[in-house]
């Protein structure tokens, strides 16, 4: 029988299944961080039993860490006291952690796959929505709850039911100054923030296949905000070539094998999906959102929607989002003045983000009145981007580089935006509050973001880019 | 452990807002602790208060008005989306509500209001406007056994689903992890044949 991609992967990860109930799957790799593991290890304490599978879980602390002086102690006590109990939890059930200081601390999701620990086919969760990320390898990743976390602690299984498939096609080409940050911000456009929900969602098509590595992450981390299970793309030469030589990549005879295994990981071409949808990769404009959910997103040429043309599902929040946003609906979003502008999150801090912002401002300088924080997603990107001098175009453009973590992508640290300063930000949620009580973000791609950093207001990269041929 | 739960009649508490992400329900910035406990006075913590100050309750906010209480929430659809964070079924536990009614539930938060003992009621959008038509001396009644929800005053009910699994822990107050451990023998076999 034709299998997608996902049930070939499924399929062998299953232990047993409940009559009438969920599947028990085998869990191969658990990312942990600092503020959703606390009360799982103190359940798992008070049960008296230890972490099953201590080598299979890697940790990092990320949410919490300060972006300026990490080598100093953390400031902020709440802070300091969860990033302490990881500290502590690891060592006593024998989890390594890439804590800060060391050289492979960084954004959960930014480093499994940097390190070479994210691979076709595993099975991959983590007490952090954005854990979909991991499926642009082909393997079935996705967010936990703090109990699952201790569940994956306790058994390395999750009681999970099979979820319905969805698979998004995007073929054809893209119009210059469009990335795969428009893509994924396009899509939550057409089928809104809560279009997937229920779904794993394949992406497929030309377009995808043309993308990088680093680009079909920054797709697959945001299929949460179309409320997708997971999200994930076909593995081929392009992540082999990613894995191969990596940190905790296979090797030699381990290699054949697994790529023997690996080569097999597709959609069969007949395959059944419970829902399709499909877009031309020519139709994709650089995005930007206006709202407060990922999805409340529009081209930059296109007007603020009004009542009247705005999705079904996001009619009834219309109002309240712009009054939030101080924007207008059936406005033009290009203009609208920038106060700050991040560069970072597990969606957009990678070397690849970081180069495409550097190649851009080379030789310009940032708005007077506007703050740019750049902030890479770990310890490898930082040391990258200083080896290939990517830190002083940074300098001399007024970017601050700052140190690997979270951010101001959810302010748990003290990168917060003031309440009612706009942010252009590279993230992936523009939620009320997210990025500090009261912040107006704008989601966007790193080139976007870099164009609104140059000029302040919120511009149409595409026409920056001709100016400079 | 979850505490168990078979039928609640209750006032409610009506939030009629779509796409309530679990950052509205819990900022970021409460979720510094490392016990489960607590959450509740921070449960929808920037609509509650102006400027973040206890002092100053926003008036028009459902939680703050007396008129308004039971242990059901009732919210527009698609409750619970974005980030992952069990802090918000803690909260949502902490304050004191065991239901909550919606057109529609984020996946992740609806397995962990479900690992928590707070059971989440799916409607139709109908009946969920229903609910909401009605005043704040009504109550529901929640039926997990036969998995119906009805609007007491006026006698209309629903039928809603729920995985039989999830039924049966939360009507005993079992969790996941006590099967889990139950069947460890069957996991490292499993394992064996992996490798
Ligand atoms: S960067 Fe943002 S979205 Fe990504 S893991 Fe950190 S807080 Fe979550």
């Amino acid at each position: 029988m034709p299998r997608t991609l996902f049930e070939k992967i499924w399929d062998t990860h299953i232990v047993k299944t409940i009559d009438n109930g969920p599947s028990v799957l085998y869990i191969d790799r658990h990312f942990i961080h600092e503020v959703t593991s606390p009360q799982a290890f103190t359940g798992l304490n008070q049960r008296g039993i230890r972490v099953l599978r201590p080598q299979q879980t890697i940790a990092t602390a990320d949410h919490n860490v300060p972006t300026l002086n990490q080598h100093l102690p953390i400031k902020e006590e709440l802070s300091r006291l969860q990033v302490e109990a990881l500290k502590k939890n690891c060592a006593e059930h024998g989890i390594e952690l890439y804590g800060l200081g060391h050289p492979f601390q960084g954004i959960v999701h930014v480093i499994g796959p940097e390190l070479g620990i994210t691979q076709p086919g595993m099975t991959i969760v983590c007490g952090d929505s954005h854990t979909s990320t991991h499926g642009a390898f082909g393997s079935i990743a996705f967010g936990i709850g703090t109990s699952e976390v201790e569940m994956v602690f306790a058994s390395q299984c999750l009681l999970q039911n099979k979820p319905k498939l969805m698979r998004i096609t995007i073929d054809g080409s893209l119009q210059k100054g469009v990335v795969s940050k428009d893509i994924v911000l396009h899509i939550l456009s057409v089928i809104t923030a809560s279009g997937a929900t229920g779904y794993a969602v394949e992406f497929a098509g030309s377009a995808i296949r043309a993308l990088s590595m680093e680009a079909r992450m920054t797709i697959c981390n945001m299929s949460i905000e179309m409320g997708g299970r997971c999200g994930l793309i076909a593995p081929d030469e392009i992540t082999f070539n990613y894995i191969k030589g990596r940190t905790f990549a296979p090797q030699g005879e381990a290699w054949d094998k697994e790529m023997a295994r690996w080569q097999t990981l597709y959609s069969d071409a007949d395959a059944v999906f419970d829902k399709e949808v499909f877009i031309k990769g020519e139709d994709i404009e650089p995005m930007i959102t206006y709202g407060t959910n990922p999805g409340m997103g529009i081209g930059i040429s296109q007007l603020i929607p009004t009542t009247e043309t705005v999705n079904e599902q996001d009619k009834s929040g219309l109002a309240r989002s712009l009054a939030y946003m101080g924007l207008e609906a059936g406005t033009s979003i290009r203009g609208q003045k920038i106060d700050y502008v991040f560069i970072g999150s597990c969606t957009n801090s990678r070397i690849e983000d970081l180069r495409m912002v550097a190649s851009f401002v080379k030789g310009k300088k940032k708005a007077a009145d506007v703050e740019v924080w750049i902030v890479p997603g770990s310890k490898q990107v930082e040391a990258q981007a200083i080896a290939e001098g990517i830190d002083k175009i940074f300098e001399e453009a007024g970017f601050q580089l700052r140190q690997p973590g979270c951010s101001a992508c959810l302010g748990m640290n003290e990168d917060k935006i003031p309440a009612g300063k706009y942010c252009i930000s590279t993230s992936n949620r523009n939620f009320e509050g997210r990025q500090g009580a009261g912040a107006r973000t704008l989601l966007a791609s790193p080139l976007t973001a870099a164009a609104a950093a140059v000029t302040g207001v919120v511009t149409d990269v595409r026409e920056l880019m001709l100016n400079n041929n | 452990m979850p505490k168990a739960l078979s039928t609640i009649q209750s006032c409610f508490v009506p939030i009629k807002i779509e796409n309530i992400d679990t950052d509205q329900i819990i900022p970021a910035r409460f979720l510094k602790a490392t016990t489960k406990e607590g959450f509740g006075k921070n449960l929808f913590r920037d609509w509650r208060y102006e400027n973040d100050d206890e002092a100053k309750p926003k008036a028009d906010f459902p939680l703050n008005q007396p008129t308004y209480r039971g242990e059901i929430l009732v919210a527009g659809k698609n409750f619970g989306c974005g980030s992952s964070r069990e802090h918000a079924a803690w909260a949502i536990l902490d304050y004191g509500f065991r239901v909550v009614v919606s057109s529609f539930f984020a996946d992740i938060f609806r397995n962990n209001a479900l690992n928590n003992g707070v059971l989440p009621v799916q409607v139709s959008d109908t009946f969920l406007q229903k609910i909401f038509m009605q005043d704040a001396s009504a109550t529901l009644t929640v039926d997990l056994a036969a998995q119906t929800i009805a609007i007491d005053t006026t006698g209309e009910t629903e039928s809603f689903d729920i995985n039989p699994y999830k039924k049966t822990c939360l009507l005993n107050g079992y969790d996941d992890i006590d099967y889990l451990l139950s069947i460890k023998e069957e996991i490292q076999q499993f394992e064996s044949l992996q490798n």
